[in-house]
């Protein structure tokens, strides 16, 4: 199959989520929210939101409760680290092939 | 801050990049409103392959030396279509700012071209994997100084951009998101050439975890790597955790920022000490600097 | 080819030098962003620019960029935008802004570029040869050379026409000093005229935040599919795409030669100058100036009784390979002058042409001459003793000498 159905002249790239694939395989620890922790979650108003601010990625929403899009979170582990109410915490996925857990 | 997002998940960026933090809120506080170019760096490859990108900016990449050149070019196109509006942002990394690119960006500043300049700085030629840089500082290991270090310490381009006389230079940082989110919108509204440094701390490059991204960042402030400032007009002040730092504490040794990373294993003693006579000189230079802008002219 | 005489309109007579009749075709036509770094022989060219528009003759951004290669930078990002962009340099010049000459091709983008033709470094020359733009002809620029003033003003008018249609960069080059210095009458079309000539520039690119698109993002080797689901081109397809613009753009640069013709009454639909071919069995080929040189050369070998035509070569690149065996299958030999050197091999034209004829009836002898390197004068007398040592070692019996000859002091 050839390429001549491509409109472009010359090197044109349009905007798509995803582009490196699903980088949530790339992670080998993944945030999970304590909502009883969390500082939104809890008093149930806008307020903290670090996890959000903070996130490289930006697959943290602002909402209450707060939400990852696990497709794509590379599992860095700043939210975890950045939460003033130690509400998050990185849990190792299964299958992972580096010994010692935390 | 906007809520909109102008970066897209799933981008080839490494976990806990820096870069990606700081572009995020780069793009915010613009709002979009932009026509960017981009040499070859870090960001090119965040950016994808084509025909896929993960921004949602009108974005030029254009060879290594010529990020300034094509951002007067944009400017240029603008101005002569009568299009107005837009910011142009040039955004570079330390190597295409410091090195290879410093002909074209002082040239751009003389010509008092209306951009807006950010280096993003990860003290190397990361995109490359790490070689050294103009930036890379005393005594780092890096893929062109594997032995024995980098030799001679890094040189201040803030101090160069402020050199050019131009309305607006400030430095940021990756882990003050909200002060980097700041000082991009008040650029946005200054007219002439805007100069913006942001300190982005490098997992891979750097050697330490990734989870540890802006904790690094934080302590570099804190130790006084990075200071947080502003010159407008010519006018200095210290802000953010640099201003708090100055008012009420103490810098916290710079060895501590240093150990936290593979790059410095090797870092001997006389080199920590160079480093620290430096990081406190120019500490110095600065508290007198804030203090004189506060004075008020006649007293 | 008839010309309407009530269509063509009249410009007005004015003495001018090559630098003058460049800076007059780059305002003619309207340029909107002109970055060009000086450079012996260029240098008036830019100047008078800056001159047009600080007087406000011509509205257009002119930036006073501080390298070559950042002026080519700064044209190609401006053409992005949509704006009509000028450059001109020289030499050490051309060879600084290489880099960006493969971007602007790779980029389509129909940025017009004035070669000012000077001799390159080591040792430092600024005087005349065609080095320096034949170098950059593997770059994907369409290259036009100009004999006379008249043609560098024509032909950069027209450039601006050919490139925006097949969005290929367009490299006009002129001998420096030999044209760029020297006065000759010069018809300077209306720019009314040229207003109704060249329509505007419409850009293919888009650069609006609410219709983002990434330009010149790193490629892969194969091509990749898209968020749609449509396979796009590789690197090698978008190559392969430029290929075929210069292939295709031969036909434009003979239409827009021939509207030229309509509307200011010279035409320009050729590939190659043509004097005397019609009956001549020994061909001299030249380019730019000297192409005139070897029409008196031409003049006096007719009056010793040979057969002599010239081929004035115009277009460079793309290469006119179909004009060029059909203009020369007949010949016995062609004997190519050039101005430039491919180190190791043999002057570039004397190369293309005989690529051209190669697998061809063309049974001609093909004889090169290295002439002219760094300003040496090029005399008529000398082309044509040329010509006859060439016609005495045709009894060699051998159609080709494996390295050219120099007509030097050596």
């Amino acid at each position: 199959m050839g390429t001549r159905d491509c409109q472009h002249i010359c090197d044109e790239s349009s905007p798509a989520i995803g582009e490196a694939g699903k980088t949530g395989e790339w992670r080998d620890s993944f945030p999970v929210i304590d909502q009883g922790k969390c500082l939104p979650a809890r008093q149930n108003k806008a307020s903290c939101f670090l996890c959000w601010l903070y996130c490289p990625d930006a697959v943290v929403s602002k909402t209450i409760p707060i939400q990852i899009n696990m497709e794509y979170c590379k599992g860095c582990g700043i939210c975890a680290q950045i939460c003033p109410a130690n509400a998050i915490t990185m849990i190792r996925e299964q299958g992972s092939c580096l010994g010692v857990t935390t | 801050m906007t809520e909109k997002e102008y970066l897209l998940p799933g981008n080839r960026t490494c976990p806990g990049c820096a870069l990606s933090l700081a572009y995020r809120h780069i793009l915010k506080a613009l709002e979009g409103q932009i026509i960017e170019t981009v040499p070859a760096s870090c960001l090119t490859v965040l950016h994808g392959m084509y025909p896929v990108t993960s921004v949602t900016v009108p974005c030029v990449n254009t060879p290594f030396a010529t990020t300034a050149a094509s951002a007067t070019g944009l400017v240029a196109g603008l101005k002569a279509l009568g299009r107005e509006g837009l910011t142009v942002l040039a955004i570079a990394g330390d190597g295409g700012t410091h090195d290879i690119g410093i002909q074209a960006l002082s040239a751009a500043a003389e010509r008092q071209t209306d951009f807006l300049y950010i280096c993003y700085d990860n003290e190397g030629y990361m995109n490359t994997g790490n070689q050294r840089s103009g930036s890379t500082p005393l005594g780092a290991i890096s893929g062109t100084t594997p032995v024995l270090g980098k030799q001679q310490n890094q040189k201040d381009i803030a101090a160069i951009m402020e050199a050019h006389d131009i309305p607006y230079v400030a430095t940021a940082n990756a882990s003050y998101p909200l002060d980097l989110y700041e000082k991009v919108g008040k650029a946005r509204t200054i007219r002439g050439t805007r100069f913006i440094h942001v300190f982005v701390p490098c997992s891979p490059g750097w050697g330490f975890p990734f989870s540890d991204t802006v904790k690094i960042g934080r302590l570099a402030l804190e130790t006084g790597w990075v200071i947080l400032y502003e010159v407008e007009d010519g006018v200095f002040r210290l802000t953010s955790a640099s201003e708090s730092i100055a008012e009420k504490g103490n810098l916290k040794p710079l060895r501590e920022y240093l150990v936290e990373q593979g790059r410095f294993k090797n870092i001997s003693e006389e080199q920590i000490e160079t480093l620290q006579r430096w990081v406190n000189a120019r500490w110095k230079r600065c508290l007198d600097r804030a203090a004189s802008s506060q004075r008020p002219p006649n007293g | 080819m008839l010309v309407n005489k009530k269509m063509v309109k009249k410009g007005s007579a004015r003495i001018l030098d090559g630098n003058h009749a460049a800076a007059q075709g780059a305002k003619l036509s309207r340029v909107q962003v002109i970055a060009a770094y000086p450079i012996t022989p260029q240098s008036p060219v830019t100047e008078r620019l800056s001159q047009f528009v600080e007087k406000g003759e011509l509205d257009a951004q002119y930036i006073a960029v501080e390298s070559e290669h950042s002026a080519l930078a700064v044209c190609t990002s401006a053409s992005m935008v949509g704006a009509r962009t000028f450059t001109a340099t020289s030499s050490h010049g051309l060879a600084y802004m290489h880099e960006m000459l493969h971007w602007a091709a790779g980029a389509r983008l129909p940025v017009i570029l004035a070669c000012v033709n000077r001799a390159i470094g080591a040792p430092w020359n600024v005087l005349n040869d065609q080095q320096d733009s034949i170098s950059q002809r593997d770059t994907g620029w369409i290259q036009i050379y100009a004999r006379n003033n008249q043609e560098i003003l024509d032909s950069i008018i027209q450039a601006y026409k050919i490139a925006e249609s097949v969005y290929v960069p367009v490299m006009v080059c002129y001998d420096g000093y030999v044209l760029s210095h020297t006065e000759m009458p010069v018809d300077v079309p209306s720019q009314e005229a040229v207003d109704t000539f060249l329509p505007q520039y419409k850009p293919h690119t888009i650069l609006d935040p609410a219709n983002p698109k990434n330009y010149n993002l790193v490629t892969l080797a194969n091509p990749r599919i898209n968020a749609e689901g449509v396979l796009c081109h590789g690197y090698m397809e978008l190559r392969y795409l430029l290929q075929e613009a210069l292939q295709n753009s031969r036909e434009v640069i003979i239409k827009v030669g021939q509207e030229f013709g309509q509307l200011f009454g010279r035409s320009y639909a050729n590939m190659f100058w043509e004097n005397r071919l019609d009956d001549a069995d020994i061909v001299i080929v030249a380019m730019g100036s000297l192409a005139t040189e070897a029409i008196v050369a031409a003049d006096m070998l007719r009056e010793a009784g040979h057969k002599v035509g010239v081929l004035g070569l115009r277009v460079f690149r793309p290469f006119p390979k179909a004009n060029v065996v059909k203009a020369l299958e007949k010949s016995r030999l062609v004997v190519v002058f050039d101005k430039n050197i491919s180190y190791g091999l043999e002057g570039a034209t004397c190369s293309e042409i005989k690529s051209a004829l190669y697998g061809t009836s063309a049974t001609a002898a093909i004889r090169n001459f290295i002439v002219g390197l760094g300003g040496r004068d090029v005399k008529a007398r000398e082309m044509v003793d040329a010509v006859n040592k060439s016609l005495l070692s045709m009894k060699e019996g051998n159609l080709n000498r494996e390295y050219p000859e120099w007509i030097c002091a050596i």
